[in-house]
């Protein structure tokens, strides 16, 4: 993910009242970290909240003012970024799980994860399962996160690195849920078969 | 019949409510923050309450095809504990959200100092964040409490047309009517109002500056209510227009003042929301 196709997109996606906006927001924040708390609720109201267009397959379904508060975040604090999630709305939480692969945090913002996957708010859980929880993520809370999921609708192609990071602990949990679906005799979630191939045969 | 609750607490509803209220031909409404029965004890009670209705009740409700926006306060049972008055250094945090379209609930409960210091205060920052207000009147010693209700609001900076002053009956009408303030009346089983109260006050004083809400919460309310009432209206000889002015159009007017009221979507199927994925799901299917 690169912060400067990012950049591109949000050129031009803003119109020119929207880019005054940003500019001086960008200006505010650098000299004041504190601007960050009032400026970042702000961004959808002033720069729209409509599909971001971009060529980049990593950013598809990303959102004008996702792009936008991702580029806000940039450079900030560990404590500055835990501060904005905490006292965010779901769009703005949505944007700071997505912007975490570019803010160079480490492990730090792991928490961050963790908090989102404990919802049931399937906008946040898939905003989180993106390219900073394949890469940081442990083991265990991955595999969780990825059959909740499945419980939830949310497509499988919104987690990122699935075919990587999937292991045998994740087809057998994945496994015995779908032969509990089917004890029950309640529908199996396609997306089942995209770790379970060979499940088809058994349904039938 | 396109109905915006103006007052509900949908916290305290089930699922079920949402889908009764969409066939009802509810498609938008406003959950102010208020207390919750149960004292709240610290700060950060009122944190995660801020966030539920900022993020989990806004989702829910997209969910069944209705729009949520909310009021953000401290209420006025809570404004004479302790406890609890510091959260009034987070309320900007909060007011500056997107689908915060007023400052509310506010106002009077016991009418204790404490109120008064906590009200007055509140719409201050209604000034400072460009929010309407939405006041609630106190149940006990209600017409007193108005009176002093329309008094503070004359004393603040803010003009009267971005204050919505709330559950309302026959004896207090009287006095909000030529204040320029906008009235809410709360329609209840037993309590408060009933439809065809309503339906005498509204023949009486008119549909301007007219909100009904159900109010509905975790004690013996509906929400249906507003339903009821537009049948009502036309029952009694009002005309479509009449009720959609009173039950859509006069609370998109006054929290609209807000400018971060978007009802855009409400027209769309009730669906799980994954965000801007069209392309993704597209693909899937």
């Amino acid at each position: 993910m690169k912060i400067s196709k990012i950049r591109a997109a949000v050129t031009k996606a803003l119109d020119p009242a929207a880019s005054v906006w940003f500019t001086e927001a960008r200006q505010q924040i650098a000299a004041d970290r504190a601007a960050l708390a009032r400026l970042f609720p702000a961004v959808g109201r002033k720069c729209g909240r409509g599909q971001l267009w971009t060529d980049d397959p990593e950013l598809i379904g990303w959102t004008i003012d996702d792009a936008v508060r991702a580029l806000l975040l940039v450079g900030a604090s560990i404590e500055d970024v835990t501060a904005v999630y905490n006292y965010g709305d779901a769009a703005e939480r949505r944007a700071v799980l997505r912007a975490l692969p570019l803010l160079e945090l480490g492990d730090a913002a792991v928490p961050l994860v963790l908090d989102a996957l404990r919802t049931n708010d399937t906008r946040l859980i898939a905003a989180a399962l993106g390219p900073y929880a394949a890469e940081h993520l442990p083991a265990d809370a991955w595999r969780q996160a990825v059959l909740k999921c499945v419980f939830l609708g949310i497509p499988l192609a919104w987690v990122s690195d699935l075919e990587r990071r999937k292991d045998d602990e994740l087809v057998r949990m994945m496994r015995a849920f779908a032969e509990e679906r089917i004890a029950a005799g309640r529908p199996v979630p396609p997306d089942v078969l995209m770790i379970v191939p060979d499940l088809r045969g058994e349904e039938g | 019949m396109r109905i915006f609750d103006p007052h509900i607490h949908m916290t305290s509803r089930t699922t079920t409510d949402y889908e009764q209220m969409y066939d009802a031909g509810v498609r938008a409404l406003v959950e102010p923050a208020f207390w919750l029965g149960q004292p709240r004890t610290s700060v950060g009670s009122f944190v995660d309450y801020f966030d539920s209705l900022l993020g989990w009740e806004p989702f829910r409700a997209a969910q069944f095809g209705i729009a949520h926006h909310c009021a953000i306060a401290l209420n006025p049972k809570e404004a004479n504990d302790p406890r609890c008055v510091e959260v009034l250094d987070l309320l900007p945090r909060y007011l500056a959200k997107d689908r915060v379209v007023a400052v509310g609930e506010v106002g009077y409960d016991s009418m204790t100092p404490e109120e008064d210091y906590a009200f007055a205060r509140q719409l201050e920052l209604a000034v400072q964040h460009e929010l309407p207000v939405l006041v609630h009147t106190p149940h006990r010693d209600k017409a007193a409490g108005t009176k002093r209700t329309l008094d503070v609001v004359r004393e603040s900076t803010l003009p009267p047309e971005r204050v919505l002053v709330d559950h309302l009956n026959e004896v207090t009408v009287g006095l909000v009517i030529d204040s320029g303030c906008w009235m809410a009346f709360s329609i209840y089983p037993d309590t408060k109002m009933d439809p065809d109260r309503m339906v005498r006050i509204l023949s009486e004083f008119g549909t301007d500056r007219m909100l009904v809400n159900s109010a509905a919460d975790w004690g013996k309310s509906d929400p249906l209510r507003t339903r009821l009432t537009g049948d009502a209206m036309l029952a009694a000889g009002f005309t479509e227009a009449d009720v959609d002015k009173v039950l859509w159009q006069n609370p998109i007017d006054f929290y609209g003042q807000s400018d971060r009221l978007d009802v855009s979507e409400v027209d769309r199927e009730p669906t799980a929301l994954f965000e801007g994925n069209s392309v993704l799901r597209g693909a899937r299917e």
